[in-house]
């Protein structure tokens, strides 16, 4: 297990604005596990609901930001799967569309340093066991992003595996859709609610305290749902979980 | 070929609901004759240059497609027996090219019944090592099992338009 | 695509909501694509070299795509030197014109027709039938369609909707009026239905001069036409009439024989998961003695060339219609595949139909956007669309049109903010000040969210406030 490797946190806006718990969590975590983490105050968002709704050029402008700001770092942690399979995935294109080869270069460079949560824990500092207790029942969504788009297998299961305290139940259909698509959701609610409803009816159907998942965009519609529904499953990210420790600090 | 490749053919074929004979070349008379008599198959259209010393049963009337045979005839007869141009081991199709022992293809579509007897040499094991060996000049029916459909609730059926019965005897 | 108006339709939203609410079609539909993924996804696994052939698959698309104007004329000269006619034809009405004058010269007032996406495109079936022609499906999923007056839903098994109790009725019910009836004691058991179906076409097929079809593939080098099919309905259509009219679009060209071999091992694994569907026919031209004597081919364009030339957009031209892509959408699953509004549903249908008919209408519009971007589609697709980029791209292209004025007012005003921290800190502090205010039930285009789902609480202070209180998360 490396020591001492200094981390960017790209929070994102997302969790910035709504969810900044999650990025608590994630400086903690990695603090723990002896590294430096970093908040680069000029980060904002990586532009990835103006491309997937159709406004290229200001994901574009957005990218721009994106990679002058972590451009210096050895490697950049986001708490969410589909902010870095827009970075990896989106950016390039977004780079060749805009004719700019310099560009292109410098982003394919970034993207290469841009990491999720459950990949930068297993792959660059060679743990699994991050030393967390938490002491619940808990099921795991395999969130699009993090499934297909960016592999992540059983990073995060192997992550959770260790947790002290916790028991682990399997989400049957885990691999479909939860149904939030970003702007989906509210272009096609009635859909993205039947989705959801199917997700959370696994869901509840595990007998799991929590659901959780390495995406906080998912969990807002699944919590969202979930509360509708009364259900009494709290939706927790991967990070929270993972920076839990006996005293109950999460 | 390979190894094992007339054994896959058969498994693979088997999986479609066909039947199948594995035989050695001077059992294939008898393999033949048992097929028709345990089918009570009489009346057989039998296409141009299928080897007459295979067509041993005494009990069937062996129908010959020089005329040629109307497709209402053809809806009369009691099933067709044919050969094969090359028959695909891990895909367990038949391919028909109407040359010789094979005939135009409506001998082997609108009559309910088709035995197939493919003969030593003509197994391969891919699609692709088979398709060098084929002229796209000629027509080509490739035959993987009987007709079958899976229109209603994805659940699939044998035997719809096509033969509903294929049995395959392969020669080894 | 054909010279209806799509324009008045409601758009995916809507008629997608409708669909959603009917409880046997999300039955059928579920029980349907779950039966087949899994076969599916057992014969993909049995491949020894998936990604490799998925990607000699794709070469070989884009490499006939990149010279189509070539390959078409060398198509033309083989099936010309075959004893075929080919036919050339920009859009649905000049195809439409030359079927029609085509059967019209045979002295027939009926055809036998083998499913094919290409005829239902352009609306040939009406064509015919305003020319005093009818057009008999004999698909068993096209006729029940037909039978039920239906449209079809799914590219592979267009009666997915619906199940075997409804198929009984619609048997009973209509079979009589287009020819023999069905059975009187018709069960709904599948073999029954498969058999009531047999002996409804049986004479048809032994009596009809004139058949028309599409095609899986058209080998360029050769001037060979490639069917797979599963019934024997394909195979009766291609070998007992005496005038076989093929009408296929200009993108179903491979350039060699060779080449035909992938493509037979991917189609029917992705499409009905079997590892060979029953039934391949092949022929090249005319030959004496065996199946129909005169031969049409009818080149279809009818948008193609348009999506040619988008860079990103075509690919979806190298699409082999194996529906491996509506299989696995949890969008299609739930909608079915009437509210794509086009005989193209699915992810496939979401990037093909506004590429080929434009984006002018609300519901061609609305396409691009039905889908999560879950890319579940892209994963499955045999010759590796990338469904999710097209569409992403394709919604670039929406935004131009009219209709996104407010979207694009707040994605400017989205922009704005998160071009500066300073003004996204801003936001934040005022959000974090105001969260109270904020009410149970959004406004406008956001109460689709919150009509089924609840908002997670603003807190009052965002990361990045906390980051700076706390003098880098120190305390
Ligand atoms: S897009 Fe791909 S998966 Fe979908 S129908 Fe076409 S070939 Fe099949």
């Amino acid at each position: 297990m490396r020591r001492n490797v200094r981390v960017a946190l790209f929070v994102t806006c997302v969790n910035d604005t709504i969810f900044p718990d999650t990025g608590k969590a994630v400086v903690r975590l990695l603090r723990r596990l002896g590294h430096e983490v970093d908040f680069p105050e000029g980060q904002t968002c990586c532009g990835q609901m103006h491309v997937n709704t159709g406004y290229p050029e200001a994901a574009t402008a957005l990218m721009r930001r994106f990679t002058q700001v972590f451009g210096g770092y050895e490697a950049v942690v986001a708490p969410s799967a589909s902010c870095v399979a827009t970075v990896r995935e989106q950016y390039p294109r977004l780079a060749a569309a805009a004719g700019d080869p310099a560009l292109a270069e410098e982003v394919t460079r970034v993207a290469g340093k841009v990491y999720d949560l459950s990949e930068l824990l297993v792959d660059v500092l060679g743990t699994t066991d991050v030393g967390a207790y938490y002491p619940h029942t808990v099921t795991y969504h395999p969130t699009c992003h993090s499934l297909r788009g960016l592999h992540l297998g059983d990073r995060p299961l192997r992550l959770l595996r260790q947790v002290r305290g916790l028991r682990l139940v399997e989400l049957p259909e885990a691999a479909e859709c939860c149904g939030f698509g970003g702007t989906f959701a509210v272009k096609n609610p009635a859909v993205s609610t039947a989705m959801g409803i199917d997700k959370v009816t696994n869901v509840i159907s595990t007998g799991a305290e929590v659901l959780c998942a390495a995406d906080n965009s998912c969990l807002t519609h699944l919590g969202g749902t979930l509360s509708r529904l009364r259900a009494g499953v709290r939706t927790v990210h991967l990070a929270e979980i993972l920076a839990s420790v006996e005293s109950g600090a999460a | 070929m390979g190894e094992g490749a007339l054994e896959l053919l058969a498994e693979r074929i088997r999986d479609y609901r066909a039947q199948v004979r594995l035989v050695r070349a001077e059992e294939i008379p008898n393999a033949v004759a048992k097929a028709l008599r345990a089918r009570n198959a009489r009346r057989i259209v039998v296409p141009p240059g299928f080897p007459a010393e295979w067509l041993a049963s005494g009990e069937c009337e062996w129908l010959s497609d020089e005329g040629p045979l109307t497709p209402a005839e053809l809806d009369r007869v009691d099933g067709v027996i044919t050969s094969c141009v090359v028959a695909i081991a891990e895909t367990g199709t038949l391919v028909l090219d109407g040359g010789t022992g094979q005939g135009r293809r409506a001998l082997t579509l609108i009559p309910d019944y088709h035995l197939c007897v493919v003969p030593v040499g003509r197994v391969v094991r891919t699609v692709a090592e088979a398709m060098p060996l084929l002229d796209p000049i000629r027509p080509l029916t490739w035959i993987s099992g009987p007709s079958a459909t899976s229109d209603i609730e994805l659940d699939r059926v044998e035997g719809v338009h096509g033969p509903r019965t294929l049995e395959v005897i392969v020669v080894g | 695509m054909s010279g209806h108006t799509y324009l008045g339709m409601p758009a995916f939203p809507e008629r997608s909501a409708a669909a959603v609410q009917d409880a046997q079609l999300r039955h059928n539909l579920r029980h349907a694509t779950r039966t087949i993924r899994g076969k599916r996804a057992a014969v993909i696994d049995e491949l020894p070299d998936w990604p490799g052939a998925r990607e000699a698959a794709k070469e070989i698309k884009d490499r006939t795509l990149r010279h189509l104007d070539r390959y078409l004329v060398q198509l033309e000269e083989a099936v010309t030197a075959a004893g075929g006619t080919v036919h050339w034809a920009a859009d649905a009405a000049e195809a439409n014109r030359i079927v029609v004058g085509l059967v019209e010269a045979t002295g027939e007032r009926s055809v036998v027709k083998v499913k094919s996406m290409a005829t239902q495109e352009i609306g040939l079936n009406e064509a015919l039938e305003s020319a005093g022609i009818t057009a008999y499906e004999t698909d068993l999923a096209e006729l029940i369609v037909q039978l039920g007056e239906d449209t079809p839903s799914h590219i592979l098994v267009p009666a997915i909707h619906r199940n075997r109790a409804e198929i009984r009725e619609i048997f009973q019910r209509a079979m009589a009026d287009w020819g023999r009836p069905a059975p009187g004691d018709l069960t709904d058991d599948p073999r029954a239905l498969a058999e009531a179906a047999r002996l409804h076409l049986r004479e048809r097929f032994m009596s009809t001069r004139v058949a028309v079809s599409g095609a899986n593939f058209m080998v360029a080098e050769t001037g060979t036409l490639v069917v797979l099919e599963s019934e024997g309905n394909g195979r009766m259509c291609l070998t007992l009439p005496e005038t076989l009219i093929s009408v296929v679009g200009i993108e179903k060209t491979i350039p060699t024989w060779e080449d035909l071999s992938v493509f037979l091992e991917l189609l029917p694994r992705s499409s009905t998961g079997e590892r060979m569907n029953p039934y391949t026919t092949t022929w090249t031209g005319v030959t004496p003695g065996d199946g129909p004597q005169t031969f049409h081919l009818v080149l279809l364009d009818n948008g193609r060339t348009d999506v040619l030339a988008d860079q990103v957009g075509r690919q979806a031209l190298r699409c082999i219609r194996c529906s491996a892509c509506l299989n696995v959408c949890p969008v299609y699953q739930r909608t079915g595949g009437h509210a794509y509004g086009s005989v193209y549903p699915g992810p496939i249908g979401a990037i093909l139909t506004p590429q080929l008919r434009g984006m002018q209408s609300e519901l061609d519009a609305s396409l691009p956007y039905a889908s999560t971007l879950c890319g579940a589609c892209y994963e499955v697709c045999p010759v590796a669309i990338d469904i999710p980029e097209v569409l992403v791209h394709l919604r670039a292209r929406a935004v131009q049109e009219s209709g996104h004025r407010a979207e694009r007012l707040a994605m400017r005003a989205a922009r704005w903010v998160l071009e500066r921290p300073v003004r996204l800190t801003r936001a934040q502090n005022a959000a974090g000040r105001f969260r109270r205010l904020i009410p149970k039930r959004l406004p406008g285009p956001l109460g689709g969210w919150t009509d089924t789902r609840d908002l997670p609480p603003v807190p009052r202070e965002s990361f990045r406030a906390w980051w700076r209180r706390t003098e880098k998360g120190d305390s």
